[in-house]
C-alpha cells in the first residue's frame, strides 16, 4: 500500500492546469478556461480525499517520504532531493489547501466571469496551487523553499492583477519585496542549518537535532528559530514585516480568501511548526514567536476597529489572527497553532468571500459606511456570513471557539501577560468583527453622498478598465443589492457549514491534537516554562466566552443603539484615534527611515560623478555632425575621464596601503 | 609529452580561433559592397564550434606544455567552454545586428573570436607574463569592439574612456607581476606556490598581491574599480556588452582563482571581504533608480561581481567550485538579457529606456518571456540557475565564518529584486505603447535565447552535474602538480 503514492503527481496537477490556460488560455472560451482550472485544483483536491480514504492504513508508516522525482543538488556531502513528504501535518495542510482552493476556484468561476483577463486569473491560481502544494509536501527545506518563494511569485502576479491601477502594481511589489526581506532571515538560517548538520533533509535533521539538549542561554539553535521566525514573519505578515498584507488586498477578492487569509499567509506558521525540534530546543526563540504573535494580534486588532474599508477590516484581522497562530506555536502548542490554521481558513476563507459576495452585490462598493440594512437583500450571504462572523468571534462551539481556546489555554500555563493580551484581543476581534456585521447588514444603507473621507483613492477610470475598487462591478452601487449566483454561493455555504461545526468535527482541540501528536511528539523536550496547576481549560473558555459577549454587546450598542456615539468618541480621543485610524504611521514610519535614505543614497551613489550622464550631454551636441571625434574627446576629457582615473588611483593606493599593512603585520 | 616543449594540442582551442578569426577578416572583402554580411557571421560561429571541439578534444590530454606556461586540466576546460559559449551565443545574436548597424563585420566577428583566444588563454596559462599577454589580448579586441559603431559618438567615446582607463590598470597588474617576480624569482604560479608554502613571505609578495588585485578589479568591474562600468556599457553595442561583461570576467575571475587560491597567498582575505562588499551594495543602490536598461544592468553586473567575490572568501575549494558555478550562471543569464536587449532596441539602440519595454509581454511573447526568465534568475528565485549560484555562493561563505558579508549579501539579493522587478513590471503591466513593434525574432536570435534560458533553467533544476564537474575541477586546481621549473637551461 505504502509503495508508492506519487505525492509529486500532487502539485503537478495544478501545474499542468496552469501551463495549459497559460499557453493556450487566449484561444480557450471562458467555459473550457474554468474546466481546465478547476480540473486541475479539484484533481489535486480529489488525490487529497483519496489520501484520506486510506488514511488509516497509511497513517502507521508516516511519515512517507516520495523521492520518485530523484536528487536536485548533490555538491560535496550536501544533498538536496526533490522529495515529497506525507505526515498528519502534511495532511492536514494538504486538506486544507486543496480543499478551500477547489472552493475558490469554484466561487472564481462566478466572481471572474466579466473579468478581461480571466485565462491569467486562473493560470496564476492554479499555478499558485502547484508552489503551495509543493511548499507543504516538500520533505526538505530546499525544495519547501522553492515554493515559498513562488508563492510570493504567484501572489505578486495575483495582487497586482489589476495591473491598470498603480496601486495594484505597487502593492504587489511591496509584498514582494517585504517578502524578500523575510527570506533573508530563512536563507540565512538555512545555511547554518547546513554549516553545522549538513543537511535540510526534515527527518535527518530531526536525527541530529533530538539529541542537543534544551539550549540555557542564546545558542545556535535559538538563532536558527529566530531566523527561522523572520521568515515566517515576512511570508505571514507579522509584525514589524506585516505592511505587505493590507495592501495586498488590491487583489481580487478570491485572492485575498485564498492566498492571503487562508492559505499562503499561513505558511510560516506551518513552517514553525515544521521546524518545531529547532523550536523545542530553543525556549528564547519560542519566547521570540509568542512575543511577536501577541504583540502582532493586539496591534492589529486595534487598527482593525477603526478601518471602514471592508476587506481591509478582514485583512488586519487576518494578521491578527495570524499573531493568535504564533503566539500557539510559541508556548510549544504547536497542534493549537495549526488547529487554529484550520479553522481560521474555514471562517476567514468564508468572511472573505463573504465580503466578495456583498461587495459583488454592490457593484464593487467596499466601504462599510455606504452599507447597511443589507440582510434582507442579500439573505444567503448574509447567513453565511453570520456563521463566519460567530466563527471567529469565538461563539461557543462554533469553529473558532475550539481553536482560539486552546491557543489562549496553553498560553495561560506559560505567560500571564501574553494571556491577558490574547484575552484582550479575544474582545477587541469580537467588537470589530460584529461592528462589521452591523454596519454592513442592519440599519439603513446609507446614501453614496452621504459616505465622506473616502480614504481610498476614488475608482480612476483608466481607458477601457473602468473598474471599481476591486477593480470589479458595474457601477450601480446606489441601486438594489442583488445576490450572487449559486457558483459564489456554493462555496459559501461549505465554508459556512465547516465554521459552524469544523472545530467539534475534529473532536476539538485535544482530538486534534492527539491527531498530530506523531508529528509534534518526536524529540519532544521537556518545557522548562511551563507552570503547573495553572487555570483550567474550562475557566479560559468561560473567560473567553465573556470576551465575546462584551465585543458583542459593545458593537451592538455603539453601531446599533446609539450609533452618534463612535463619531463622539473619535473626537474625544483626537490623537489616539488618528494615530490607529492612520494605521500608526508605520508605513509612513517605514518610508522615511528605510526606503527614503536607501533612495537618496542611490541617488547619491549615481550622482557622485559616477552617473552625471556625461554620455547623454554629449550626444546631443554629436547631432550635428558624427564625425567630430576630436571636438568629443576633448570635451569629455574636460568630463569624468580624470575623476574615473582618480578613482582608479585612489583605490589603488587603499589596495596596496591594506595590503603593505597587512604584509607589516604578519 | 614532457611539460618541456612545443605541444600545439595544448593550446588548440585558441589557435582554431586565431585561425577563424583572421579567415573572416581575410574574407570580408571578398564579399560584395552591398552583400549581406551574415556568412561571416556564419562562419564564426562555426569556428566557435569547432573551437568547442577542440576543446573537447584537448581535455583528453591535460598537463603541462610550452616550458610550464600553459596547463590544462578540467579547471581550463571549463572556463574555455563557457567563453567559446558565450561567444557563440554573441555572435549569433549579433547576425541581424551586424546588418542594421552598418559596422565592419568582418572586424566585428573577427575580433569577438580572437578577443576570445586571449580569454582561453588566460585560463590555461599559469605563467605571469603569458597571463598577462592574453590579458591584453582579451582586452584590446573589446576596447575595439566597444568602439566598433564608428559613426556613434557615444560608441566612441566609451571606446576610448574603457581603453585609458583599461591600460592605466593593466599597469598595475604588470607592475604587481614584476613585484611578484622581485619577491618569488619566478613567475611561474606553480613555482610561487613552492616558494610561498616554504614559508618566510617577503612583504613585496603583498605589495604583489596588492597591484595585480587593482589590475584584475577593473577588469571584473568590482568596486572600488568600477566607475568606468555604466558609461561603457551603455555607450557599447549591446550585443558586445552581453560579450564584455561575460567572457572577460570569466577569464579574469579564473586568473583570480590561479593567483589568489593556487598560490596560497596570503593577506587578500578582507581585502576581497571590502571589495565584494562594496561591489554588491554600491552596484545595487546604483541600479535601484537607473531607467537606462542598459545602464541599469551595467550596474547590476558590478552587483553580480561582488557576490562572486564573496566566493573567494570560503574554503579554497569550495570557493573555486562556487566562483566556476556562479559564473556559469551569471554567463548564461547576462548573455541571454543582452541577446534580448540587442534584439529589441532595435537599429541605432533606440529603445533602452524601461519605458520602452511597456507591454513586451504582449508584443512579444518570446522576448519577454526568456528575459523575464534571466530577470528572475538574477533575482535568484528557485528553479534558476541564479538562485542556487547565490545559494551556493552564501552557504560556502557561511560555512567559512563570513556571517557578516553573507548578511550583506543576502540583504542586498533581496533589495535588488526592486529593480529586476520593474522591468518585468513593465514588460507585463503596463500597456504597449502606441506603434509598438511586433518583429518576430529571426531564427539565429531565437536559438541564442533558448539557450541561454535553457541552461539557466537547466543549472536551477538539475544542477547536480556541473556541480560535480566544478568540484572536481576545483581539486584538480588545488593540488596542480607543482613541478619545480628548471630556469635558464
Amino acid at each position: 500500500m505504502t509503495a508508492n503514492l506519487h505525492l509529486w503527481l500532487i502539485p503537478l496537477l495544478p501545474l499542468l492546469g496552469a501551463a495549459i490556460n497559460g499557453a493556450f488560455g487566449k484561444r480557450f472560451s471562458r467555459q473550457l478556461v474554468s474546466a481546465v482550472g478547476l480540473a486541475g485544483s479539484g484533481a489535486a483536491f480529489l488525490y487529497a480525499l483519496w489520501i484520506a480514504s486510506q488514511y488509516s492504513a497509511l497513517a502507521t508508516a508516516m511519515p512517507i517520504v516520495d523521492k520518485t522525482l530523484g536528487t536536485w543538488i548533490k555538491a560535496g556531502t550536501f544533498q538536496a532531493d526533490f522529495a515529497f513528504q506525507l505526515d498528519q501535518l502534511s495532511f492536514v495542510m494538504l486538506l486544507i489547501v486543496t480543499g478551500v482552493g477547489f472552493l475558490i476556484h469554484v466561487y472564481s468561476v462566478g466572481y471572474m466571469w466579466e473579468e478581461s483577463g480571466y485565462y491569467r486569473f486562473f493560470c496564476y491560481l492554479n499555478l499558485f496551487l502547484f508552489f503551495m502544494l509543493t511548499l507543504i509536501l516538500a520533505a526538505n527545506y530546499l525544495l519547501m523553499f522553492i515554493g515559498w518563494e513562488g508563492v510570493g511569485l504567484a501572489s505578486y502576479l495575483l495582487i497586482g492583477f489589476y495591473f491598470t491601477k498603480d496601486s495594484a502594481a505597487n502593492a504587489g511589489k511591496k509584498a514582494f519585496i517585504v517578502n524578500r526581506i523575510g527570506d533573508f532571515g530563512f536563507l540565512i538560517a538555512l545555511f547554518l542549518l547546513i554549516q553545522h548538520f549538513g543537511t535540510l533533509d526534515f527527518t535527518l535533521l530531526a536525527d541530529k537535532i533530538v539529541p542537543l539538549g534544551s539550549e540555557a542561554g542564546w545558542g545556535l539553535l535559538s538563532s536558527i528559530g529566530v531566523l527561522l521566525m523572520v521568515g515566517a514573519a515576512g511570508k505571514s505578515a507579522q509584525i514589524p514585516l506585516y505592511v505587505w498584507l493590507p495592501d495586498a488586498m488590491e487583489g481580487p477578492t478570491p485572492v485575498s480568501a485564498l492566498i492571503h487569509a487562508a492559505t499562503m499567509v499561513t505558511a510560516g506558521v506551518y513552517m514553525v511548526s515544521r521546524s518545531h525540534v529547532i523550536f523545542d530546543r530553543a525556549p528564547q526563540a519560542l519566547l521570540v514567536v509568542a512575543v511577536i504573535g501577541c504583540a502582532t494580534a493586539f496591534f492589529a486588532a486595534t487598527i482593525g476597529i477603526c478601518q471602514t474599508d471592508i476587506k481591509k477590516v478582514l485583512a488586519y484581522s487576518t494578521v491578527s489572527q495570524l499573531g493568535y497562530m504564533f503566539l500557539g506555536c510559541g508556548a510549544a502548542a504547536y497542534s493549537a497553532g495549526v488547529f487554529h490554521l484550520m479553522t481560521h481558513a474555514f471562517f476567514k476563507g468564508l468572511l472573505f468571500l463573504a465580503a466578495g459576495s456583498v461587495i459583488h452585490s454592490l457593484g464593487g462598493e467596499q466601504d462599510m459606511r455606504r452599507m447597511g440594512g443589507l440582510r434582507k437583500e442579500i439573505p444567503w450571504t448574509f447567513w453565511t456570513m453570520t456563521a463566519g462572523t460567530f466563527a471567529i468571534a469565538g461563539f461557543p462551539f462554533f469553529a473558532g471557539y475550539y481553536s482560539k481556546d486552546m491557543i489562549l489555554w496553553k498560553v495561560s500555563q506559560h505567560n500571564p501577560i501574553l494571556f491577558g493580551f490574547g484575552l484582550l484581543t479575544a474582545f477587541i476581534t469580537s467588537f470589530y468583527m460584529f461592528r462589521l456585521w452591523f454596519m454592513t447588514f442592519f440599519g439603513e444603507r446609507a446614501t453614496a453622498e452621504a459616505g465622506h473621507g473616502h480614504h481610498d483613492q476614488a475608482p480612476a477610470a483608466h481607458g477601457h478598465d473602468d473598474h471599481g475598487h476591486d477593480g470589479h462591478g458595474h457601477g450601480h452601487a446606489g441601486g438594489h443589492a442583488h445576490e450572487s449566483g449559486w457558483l459564489m454561493l456554493f462555496p459559501l455555504v461549505v465554508l459556512a457549514i465547516l465554521s459552524v461545526i469544523g472545530g467539534w468535527m475534529v473532536g476539538g482541540g485535544e482530538g486534534f491534537a492527539k491527531f498530530l501528536s506523531p508529528v509534534f511528539s518526536v524529540g519532544l523536550a521537556a518545557d522548562p516554562t511551563e507552570v503547573a496547576g495553572g487555570m483550567s481549560e474550562g475557566f479560559v473558555s468561560a473567560l473567553a466566552t465573556v470576551a465575546f459577549l462584551l465585543g458583542l454587546g459593545l458593537a451592538w450598542f455603539l453601531y446599533v443603539r446609539r450609533k452618534n456615539i463612535p463619531a463622539q468618541i473619535a473626537q474625544n480621543l483626537g490623537g489616539i484615534y488618528s494615530a490607529v485610524l492612520n494605521k500608526y504611521w508605520v508605513d509612513e514610519i517605514y518610508a522615511t527611515v528605510i526606503v527614503n535614505p536607501m533612495m537618496a543614497i542611490s541617488r547619491t551613489v549615481l550622482w557622485q560623478g559616477i552617473d552625471r550622464k556625461v554620455i547623454d550631454a554629449t550626444l546631443d551636441d554629436a547631432a550635428a555632425g558624427a564625425n567630430q571625434l576630436s571636438g568629443e574627446v576633448r570635451k569629455m576629457q574636460s568630463g569624468n575621464i580624470r575623476s574615473y582615473a582618480a578613482w582608479v588611483a585612489a583605490g589603488a593606493v587603499l589596495v596596496v596601503g591594506y595590503m603593505m599593512w597587512m604584509g607589516a603585520a604578519r | 609529452m614532457t611539460p618541456n616543449e612545443i605541444s600545439y594540442s595544448h593550446i588548440l582551442p585558441e589557435v582554431v580561433l586565431s585561425v577563424f578569426g583572421m579567415l573572416i577578416m581575410l574574407a570580408e572583402p571578398m564579399l560584395g559592397e552591398r552583400a549581406s554580411r551574415k556568412p561571416l557571421g556564419y562562419l564564426a560561429f562555426f569556428g566557435t564550434l569547432a573551437a568547442g571541439a577542440a576543446t573537447l578534444y584537448q581535455a583528453q590530454y591535460p598537463g603541462f606544455a610550452f616550458w610550464h606556461m600553459v596547463h590544462v586540466d578540467a579547471f581550463s576546460t571549463f572556463f574555455h567552454l563557457l567563453v567559446i559559449g558565450v561567444a557563440a551565443v554573441v555572435i549569433l545574436s549579433s547576425l541581424d545586428y551586424v546588418e542594421e548597424e552598418t559596422v565592419h563585420a568582418g572586424e566585428y566577428y573577427g575580433l569577438v573570436l580572437l578577443g576570445a583566444v586571449g580569454m582561453c588563454l588566460m585560463s590555461s596559462a599559469v605563467e605571469l607574463v603569458l597571463i598577462f599577454v592574453a590579458l591584453e589580448i582579451s582586452s584590446i579586441a573589446t576596447y575595439v569592439l566597444t568602439g566598433i559603431r564608428r559613426k556613434n559618438a557615444a560608441g566612441a567615446e566609451s571606446a576610448l574612456k574603457y581603453f585609458l582607463l583599461g591600460s592605466f590598470a593593466t599597469a598595475f597588474f604588470l607592475f604587481g607581476v614584476a613585484m611578484m617576480y622581485g619577491a618569488t624569482g619566478s613567475t611561474d604560479i606553480p613555482n610561487i606556490a613552492l616558494t610561498l608554502a616554504k614559508g618566510s613571505i617577503p612583504g613585496l609578495v603583498y605589495v604583489g598581491m596588492a597591484l595585480m588585485f587593482v589590475g584584475l578589479g577593473f577588469k571584473i568591474a568590482s568596486a572600488p574599480f568600477h566607475v568606468w562600468t555604466p558609461d561603457v556599457y551603455e555607450g557599447a553595442p549591446a550585443p558586445i556588452v552581453g560579450f564584455m561583461s561575460t567572457a572577460p570576467k570569466a577569464a579574469v575571475f579564473a586568473v583570480m582563482l590561479r593567483i589568489i587560491l593556487q598560490t596560497g597567498a596570503p593577506g587578500w582575505l578582507y581585502l576581497i571581504w571590502g571589495s565584494a562588499a562594496l561591489s554588491m551594495t554600491l552596484g545595487n543602490l546604483g541600479a535601484l533608480l537607473q531607467t537606462n536598461v542598459k545602464r541599469m544592468l551595467a550596474y547590476s553586473s558590478i552587483a553580480q561581481a561582488g557576490y562572486i567575490l564573496v566566493a573567494f572568501t570560503a574554503a579554497p575549494q569550495e570557493a573555486t567550485s562556487a566562483v566556476m558555478f556562479y559564473m556559469l550562471c551569471y554567463a548564461a543569464m547576462n548573455v541571454g538579457a543582452f541577446a534580448v536587449i540587442t534584439f529589441y532596441s532595435g537599429k541605432d539602440e533606440r529603445r533602452v529606456h524601461l519605458e520602452d519595454f511597456a507591454g513586451l509581454g504582449a508584443t512579444n511573447p518570446l522576448l519577454a518571456l526568456t528575459l523575464t526568465i534571466f530577470l528572475l534568475s538574477l533575482i535568484g528565485i528557485p528553479l534558476t540557475g541564479g538562485f542556487l549560484a547565490k545559494f551556493y555562493v552564501f552557504q560556502v561563505a557561511l560555512k567559512a565564518n563570513m556571517v557578516w558579508l553573507t548578511i550583506i549579501g543576502v540583504l542586498n539579493s533581496a533589495v535588488a529584486a526592486y529593480y529586476y522587478l520593474r522591468l518585468v513590471v513593465a514588460m507585463y503591466m503596463k500597456p504597449a505603447p502606441e506603434g509598438a513593434v511586433r518583429v518576430a525574432a529571426p531564427l539565429p536570435m531565437k536559438i541564442a535565447l533558448l539557450a541561454a534560458a535553457a541552461l539557466t533553467l537547466y543549472l536551477g533544476i538539475v544542477p547536480t552535474g556541473v556541480l560535480s564537474y566544478t568540484t572536481e575541477a576545483a581539486a584538480q586546481l588545488l593540488t596542480a602538480p607543482a613541478v619545480k621549473v628548471v630556469t635558464g637551461q
